[in-house]
């Protein structure tokens, strides 16, 4: 259905003219399309997507001026909704619309909160969690009565997290409230924009996909730099030189870093070696909102010369006059690549420009082939599964917050989000067992139920005092347990954070890095890392969680059609020798085979595996072979995982690995293997908060209650002994198929090569597994092991403290 | 007497009685056939049911039972003394699923049994045995929480833990605290948690030589770790 081309308002036109403007065609066509039900735009960073979303809105309320809700926008970051506050503030003050723009997120104060429940602006700009939040109030069809439009930006992030599909689910919810609500998508360039607007449609209605021009192709290239990259590591500190040279090039240069850590790593090196004082910051996650804010504050008025970030960065705030981006270390995935290349030149119709400064010799091939996908045109989606069941059972707690509802109704509703629109009866009422009474084989619970069924069919939280709970642990973000780093002394500065296990190894006296400068650990006080300033200069580096990429499916394809090449003239000299060397010595990886070789080094039988699966499947690889190789006595004593291979070490050598690469074994391994595995309870732990089976923690409860309080291991632990089928259990080991435990990835490496294994048997470490020996990382074998070196540690100390044994 | 010392315990001596600590984090006194178990908190999950509406994993006090019937075959206590807070609150000691309380009169039949009143469970209960605030026996004392100044003390209620970090990583595990004077017991319930052994009040009711005994699948005796004094 398409409405005949709405005529803008004439303030609207006015206003577009003073400033010279013209509408885009994207633009253009998304008034032409407003009165559809779903539309997603697909456009390039800096194609005025924000104000496509906004011009049926404003030409809507400036046509018919009313009270009331009439759209709302979703994006995933809080700081996204208040500059887009800042954005649409501009035409509505100068043009003099009769319009009110809000935003509510997690910042949002008590008094404005209330208020904007009793009186909603007519927009509202807002997070997925902040609208569940929303949702789970009584006066929720009252808060949205009249909603026109929902505008979700950034929806090809959204897409990839649980945090879309809860976003979803509540659009669900708001079309039952709202019947005539049509929903807008805005996208950056993706792989599949049918998948995107799949997951965005009010299921069985469509969604129209909207494409924008893509704009002049981007400048990009890999740095020069005269120095060679190292054999392993991933800081990217040989290039300082050249990137401050670039730095001085350029009016604003953002520097990415995949991780947090190197990102602190980095910024310290360069403030060491940037002897023109070239003003620099530093902006992740980890750091304190105070920090963020001043680098943010600084960048926008145009102090700073150079940023080192990480995927904070990432999504479409309005950085102002970016002309430089460099990638530091791979881009694992090539989507991620050309999103970032998109901060550059926030113009549209001028060519982004990049850099990549590969991290090391084998990252040096896999930008290789990542440039070459960004000139390809092919982006990596690695497809979604069907939306997660926990998502949904938080989801179902929501709506009872609300008030009582209808099962069938709810099935209904749900079912039109694009994450669920194939989810079975049985799989819903699951869900809702497990809501209502746990969901065990064991009914334990029938007198204390969570939700009960009333005479008239309809569900109810039993008690209502539940659903404060129940809003307090909103969301699907998962905070990793972290603390708060503050410079010791009264009202000692916040600097950010570090994950509680990494605390729990510094000592007094120890330094780690944060915000760029060196600090000494100073104690734990209230839950607060105390530091000071007297830092020596070789910090212990902080352990920061971050996101841990893996090179994804294609990226990984393409390096290995790459390696097939018989020769590599594209290639810089010294890495061309170490390919060719490789092939002389042993044999190329390739994408059907699984190369496996075995070599002595330093007193230790090593095996290499190449199976190419990405960082986090490469890693439980190592979990699964080491397991085995313990059961067949060779004594695997640790190994090493990156996104092409995993290294073990043993006692004595793999002398026939093929039957360790047999799936049925593998697979069989894998199952026995999630019972104590620290990943797999870290998943279980998230979907339970997810799920509403336990709370989050604040640190306030940690602080007082460690004694009463347990781990969720131990639920973990007790439900597989006795409750193997249990729903959350069956959640824990999906999730284990994709994320951190990737086993989706080593079944797609199993399919690929088909039992094909070319076993290698050398005398000494080949070129490509060279590297793998400088890489951190190492992970020391569990088990049996582990017991033994607990064992050690203990007499050590028994011994070092003088105490008879 | 049956005793299957297993070469995991660790062994020690308290007001001259020979004692050992268990893997398990049960505390067993070979010469008097007595087996010592603190804080099982039955009823835990149901207890939670009840008050906040959340419904963890009811297998809990099964689980509890399995381990402590398992501990009562591989030493052939004659005696147990569960050290207080043997339930999670007065109500759950009343209203124990009966499949569960069976198992439990299995248990205490045949068997000296005595209960010592805990800060959750401080009244008498309708299980067979004695009840008593404390229980005195030989050189020892059995009393739910620690008394300053007290000698030859056993008791629970912190549900101490140790952690202790090695090459290539750490864990956290509950245990026992020893010095010359009493010993401190670990839960043995299976949903509790644990109380740093650094903790300041762990601190000052331990001495300086104190030791952790960590639980697991061996007991490992470690120094107590304690919270380094910083020096100004």
């Amino acid at each position: 259905m398409t409405a005949a081309p709405a005529p803008l308002p004439s303030p609207i036109r006015n206003w577009l003219s003073t400033r010279g403007w013209v509408l885009h065609p994207h633009q253009r066509a998304m008034l032409d399309a407003a009165a559809d039900p779903a539309t997603l735009l697909i456009a390039p960073t800096g194609g005025g997507k924000t104000l496509s979303g906004f011009l049926p809105t404003l030409a809507e309320l400036t046509a018919a001026p009313r009270a009331g809700l009439h759209t709302l926008y979703v994006s995933p970051l809080k700081a996204l909704a208040s500059d887009i506050r800042r954005n649409l503030q501009a035409p509505i003050t100068e043009a003099d619309l009769p319009i009110r723009v809000e935003d509510r997120t997690g910042d949002t104060g008590a008094t404005a909160r209330k208020r904007q429940r009793a009186d909603p602006p007519h927009i509202l700009l807002t997070t997925p969690e902040s609208l569940a939040l929303l949702l789970s109030y009584e006066d929720a069809p009252r808060i949205f009565a009249g909603l026109q439009r929902v505008v979700v930006d950034e929806i090809h992030a959204l897409a990839e997290s649980k945090r879309g599909d809860q976003l979803m689910l509540g659009l669900a919810r708001l079309q039952s409230l709202c019947p005539g609500l049509r929903r807008v998508g805005l996208s950056a360039t993706v792989e599949d924009p049918a998948a995107i607007a799949r997951f965005l449609a009010c299921h069985p209605d469509p969604c129209r996909i909207l494409q924008a021009d893509p704009g002049p192709a981007p400048d990009i290239a890999l740095l020069e730099v005269p120095q060679r990259p190292p054999w392993a590591g991933g800081g990217g500190r040989y290039a300082i030189p050249a990137v401050l040279e670039a730095v001085r090039a350029h009016r604003t240069t953002l520097i990415f870093h995949n991780t947090r850590a190197q990102a602190e790593l980095f910024f310290h090196d360069l403030w060491l070696q940037n002897d023109d004082a070239l003003p620099i910051g530093i902006h992740h996650g980890s750091l304190s909102r105070e920090q963020r804010s001043r680098v943010e504050a600084a960048m926008v008025a145009g102090d700073l010369r150079a940023i080192v970030c990480t995927g904070s960065l990432d999504l479409g705030i309005d950085w102002g006059d970016v002309d430089l981006v460099i990638q530091v270390g791979a881009p694992k995935n090539v989507k991620r690549l050309v999103q970032r290349i998109g901060r550059a030149n926030h113009r549209y119709n001028a060519p982004s420009k990049a850099r990549i400064v590969p991290a090391n010799r084998f990252e040096l091939v896999e930008c290789h082939a990542a440039l070459d996908a960004v000139r390809d045109g092919t982006l990596d989606g690695d497809p979604r599964g069907p939306g997660p069941r926990d998502v949904l059972c938080q989801h179902i707690l929501v709506v009872a917050c609300a008030g009582a509802f209808d099962a069938d109704a709810l099935f209904a509703e749900v079912t039109t989000a694009g994450p669920y629109a194939g989810l079975g009866r049985t799989a819903f009422d699951a869900c809702l067992d497990f809501c209502a009474t746990g969901g065990y084989a064991l009914r334990a619970y029938d007198r204390y139920q969570r939700l009960q069924q009333r005479t008239d069919g309809r569900w109810q939280l039993r008690d209502p005092r539940a659903a404060r709970q129940i809003r307090m642990n909103l969301g699907t973000i998962m905070d990793t347990d972290t603390l708060k780093v503050r410079l010791r002394g009264r009202g000692g500065a916040p600097l950010g954070e570090v994950e509680e296990a990494f605390a729990a190894t510094l000592t007094p006296g120890d330094t780690f890095l944060i915000g760029g400068q060196i600090v000494r650990y100073e104690g734990l006080r209230e839950m607060t890392v105390e530091v000071s300033r007297r830092g020596g200069d070789t910090p212990k580096i902080a352990t920061f969680m971050g996101t841990k990429f893996a090179t994804s499916t294609q990226l990984s394809d393409r390096i290995l059609t790459m390696l097939a090449q018989p020769d590599w003239p594209d290639l810089p000299g010294h890495t061309r020798d170490w390919l060719a060397l490789q092939r002389r010595v042993s044999h190329m990886p390739r994408r059907d085979r699984l190369l496996i070789e075995s070599f002595p080094h330093d007193g230790r039988a090593h095996t290499c595996a190449y199976g190419f699966a990405g960082r986090n499947a490469m890693q439980t690889l190592g979990l699964l072979l080491t397991q085995r190789m313990e059961e067949i006595g060779i004594g695997p004593l640790g190994f090493v995982a990156t996104d092409y291979a995993v290294l073990v070490w043993s006692v004595d050598p793999l002398t026939d690995p093929a039957p360790l690469f047999q799936g049925d074994d593998l697979r069989a391994g894998f199952e026995t293997w999630l019972a104590g595995n620290a990943v797999m309870k870290r998943t279980f732990k998230a979907s339970a908060i997810i799920a509403g089976l336990i709370d989050r923690q604040s640190p306030g409860q940690r602080k007082s209650g460690r004694q009463a309080t347990f781990s969720s291991d131990i639920l973990y632990d007790t439900l597989r002994k006795y409750d193997p089928d249990h729903l959350l259990l069956q959640i824990t080991r999906e999730e284990a198929r994709r994320g951190l435990v990737d086993f989706g990835r080593i079944e797609e490496m199993l399919a690929r090569t088909r039992g094909r294994v070319d076993h290698v048997v050398l005398d000494r470490v080949t070129p490509l597994a060279a590297p793998l020996f400088l890489e951190p990382g190492r992970v020391p074998v569990q088990g049996a092991g582990a017991e033994k070196l607990l064992a050690e540690a203990a007499a050590r100390l028994i011994e070092t403290a003088g105490l008879p044994a | 007497m049956r005793c299957e010392q297993s070469m995991n315990d660790y062994t020690f001596t308290l007001g001259g009685a020979e004692l050992h600590a268990r893997p398990s984090g049960a505390l067993w006194w070979p010469s008097k056939g007595l087996l010592c178990v603190s804080d099982l908190h039955f009823g835990k999950a149901a207890r939670i049911a009840r008050r906040s509406g959340g419904m963890l994993p009811p297998y809990e006090g099964q689980d509890t039972l399995d381990r402590l019937e398992a501990e009562l075959d591989a030493t052939g206590a004659r005696h147990v003394i569960c050290l207080g807070d043997s339930f999670d609150d007065m109500q759950a000691a009343g209203s124990l699923p009966e499949d569960l309380g069976a198992w439990l009169l299995r248990l205490i039949a045949g068997r000296d049994w005595a209960w010592v009143e805990g800060n959750h469970d401080p009244g008498p209960i309708d299980l067979p045995g004695t009840h008593r605030a404390e229980i005195a026996l030989g050189p020892l004392v059995f009393r739910h929480i620690a008394q300053p100044g007290a000698e030859g003390e056993v008791s629970g209620h912190y549900h101490p833990k140790a952690r202790l970090g090695f090459r290539g990583g750490a864990v956290a595990r509950p245990c026992f605290l020893i010095d010359g004077r009493r010993v401190v017991l670990p839960a043995f319930g299976t949903y509790t948690g644990g109380l740093c052994s650094t903790s300041p009040v762990l601190c000052a009711l331990m001495d300086d030589d104190a030791r952790a005994v960590m639980t697991g699948s061996a007991a490992h005796a470690i120094p107590m770790p304690r919270v380094l004094r910083r020096r100004a």
